[in-house]
């Protein structure tokens, strides 16, 4: 799958789509894929504040359940409500189903992280071994 | 599962496999000051005549025909025969935890009868394996509110087990969990208006008993509305299982953390319980410990496996959902049998003669002297409160082969000489009688306070 180009992701698989002063996020297709059918995912409340780097929820699999980083620091706006009843649309669709949105604290955090080309590169290394 | 030690010669081919010579060179990696060079300081091995002899002596140091009148957390209720045969099957009784569904349907399954059985007790939708007794139940419950609510702090009802609030406790220090408490009003129920005035913005939940340490059977609904109105949970402690075969279960908890050792577990020194939690389907994914599901296979037959085990330690390491990893099997398996035999109707029979003997006894004590919490409806226990000092009637007891109430002053020094007397199905109404008789013996015709200390021992 081709990792779309207008967003910046991170080497724990997260994807990060900004948009002016907000940004939306989600998990990529290589995290989906790594983790094997979805059953719930954890997302925070409303209003919860991000920190870069830090934990901000989980998603379960089948085989395990794995932490969710936040790719930059902000506050929660609005969490997907649709995958409380269809985690598995994450399988599906991974980078269409974003899991939150959040009002970026410093959009320059964004910088540090891959563009789809290194992130696509970052993959094929860590499948590698 | 078999457990047969291994043979030297066993020992020596797997070294030899890993081309080793000794079992001192396996372990030889880990640096000398963490190792003992001195042999283990436990006693030398016994002949198995020997061991026989040895128990059957400590055996008669077991008080045999005494009338006891404990509860207080720990009762005792008639274990039918069936129980123990059943349990001491080595299909059950070596069974190891049932992670390789294929060899374990026949454990999954009773697992899974005890879980079912446990919801339809308690009116929850799902409850787990089991845990540890229901002291680190309550414990467990209560940081499942902190997970669920975001809030760390927990309001603990006065009236709950005071031995469950040590354990608790201990918990929330390590866990930063800040404890406040809600006293108990007359009638021995839990005061409305101060639990309202203690529960805060960060209050995670509260925590009850019901019924409570003295007996009473708290207002679960009422607690439910005013905890749910400021956005904290209700977590409902029950000690005495044997009440739900006739108390309305605490249907408007989010959690119920129970103690089911009265479903047919020995009072063995106190342990090993069998601690339960149940609660509501949309909390499970915070819920601790193990959980059995019913599933169908490839061939769409019925069976059973460990489910949402992804939670647990032994996947998610430090991040699992709780620390408890295991679950009391094969005390559950008792308590399973013990439900399956009593069944609905047997159940609720047991709990009317806990109930008619109780108030028996509380009756004829409220006539020589003061029962305490009578404004509010009890299962089988009260408090005795006397003129006379509880430990020094309680001497006079034992005297005559009665284990009397538990004095309540190092628990509750506010109730001064207050005693909780327990009775069950195997109280009779000839040993309250007598127990009421000796009670009522003036201080006058009581025999000296010195008593050899083993017996005042007994009597605390």
């Amino acid at each position: 799958m081709a990792y779309p180009t207008d967003r910046k992701y991170t080497k724990e698989h997260e994807w990060i789509q900004p948009s002016g002063a907000t940004a939306t996020i989600g998990i990529t297709d290589h995290a989906q894929e790594s983790l094997g059918d979805i059953v719930f995912v954890e997302l925070p409340k409303v209003g919860a504040e991000l920190a870069a780097g830090k934990t901000f929820g989980t998603v379960e699999s089948v085989k395990a359940v794995s932490d969710l980083y936040a790719p930059a620091s902000g506050t929660v706006t609005e969490i997907n409500g649709d995958l409380a009843t269809a985690p598995e649309k994450v399988n599906k669709d991974p980078h269409g189903s974003w899991m939150t949105r959040i009002t970026l604290k410093n959009a320059g955090e964004l910088d540090g992280l891959l563009s789809a080309a290194d992130y696509e590169k970052f993959v094929a290394e860590e499948g590698g071994h | 599962m078999r457990y047969l030690p291994k043979s030297p010669a066993d020992r020596e081919a797997m070294l030899k496999a890993i081309g080793l010579h000794s079992v001192d060179e396996l372990f030889a990696p880990i640096p000398a000051e963490y190792r003992l060079s001195r042999d283990l300081e436990v006693p030398r091995q016994m002949a198995e005549s020997e061991i026989v002899d040895y128990f059957r002596q400590r055996s008669r140091e077991n008080g045999e025909g005494y009338t006891s009148f404990l509860g207080a957390g720990a009762y005792a209720h008639y274990r039918p025969v069936i129980i123990d045969s059943l349990i001491s099957r080595g299909e059950f009784l070596t069974a190891y935890t049932p992670y390789q569904a294929e060899i374990s349907q026949g454990t999954l399954q009773s697992i899974f009868e005890f879980q079912t059985m446990i919801c339809e007790l308690t009116g929850m939708e799902v409850a787990n394996a089991s845990m540890y007794d229901g002291s680190t139940a309550a414990a467990e419950a209560v940081m499942m509110a902190v997970r669920l609510t975001g809030r760390r702090s927990v309001v603990v009802a006065r009236s709950l087990h005071p031995e469950y609030r040590e354990v608790l406790a201990t918990y929330a220090t390590h866990q930063g969990m800040p404890l406040s408490m809600a006293g108990f009003g007359d009638d021995g129920r839990l005061n409305l208006k101060e639990l309202e005035k203690s529960i805060a913005p960060e209050t995670a939940c509260v925590l009850i008993q019901s019924p409570n340490f003295f007996g009473t059977i708290e207002d679960v609904a009422a607690i439910a509305e005013v905890a749910h109105k400021r956005g904290a949970m209700l977590v409902v402690s029950i000690a005495e299982a044997v009440s739900l075969g006739i108390v309305e279960p605490p249907r408007a908890a989010d959690v119920i953390a129970m103690e089911a050792q009265s479903f047919g577990v020995p009072l063995g020194f106190g342990g090993p319980y069998c601690g339960v939690i149940a609660t509501r389907e949309k909390y499970v994914r915070q819920m601790p410990g193990r959980l059995v599901g019913q599933t169908v296979d490839k061939q769409g037959k019925r069976g059973f496996v460990l489910t949402l085990a992804t939670r647990e330690q032994h996947i998610r390491r430090e991040k699992a959902t709780s620390n408890i990893c295991t679950n009391q099997a094969l005390v559950a398996l008792m308590v399973n049998i013990f439900m399956t035999v009593y069944g609905k109707v047997g159940l609720k029979e047991l709990a009317r003669q806990n109930l008619a003997k109780a108030a028996y006894a509380a009756g004829q004590f409220a006539k020589h002297g003061k029962v305490l919490f009578a404004g509010a409806p009890r299962f089988n226990e009260f408090v005795v409160q006397t003129s006379e000092d509880p430990y020094a009637i309680n001497r006079r007891l034992l005297g005559h082969k009665v284990v009397g109430g538990l004095p309540l002053k190092k628990f509750y020094p506010e109730l001064g000489n207050g005693a909780l007397w327990c009775c069950t199905e195997l109280t009779t109404r000839n040993s309250i009688d007598t127990a009421i008789g000796l009670v009522a013996e003036s201080k006058a015709s009581a025999r000296s306070t010195k008593e050899e200390a083993g017996v005042e021992e007994v009597a605390r």
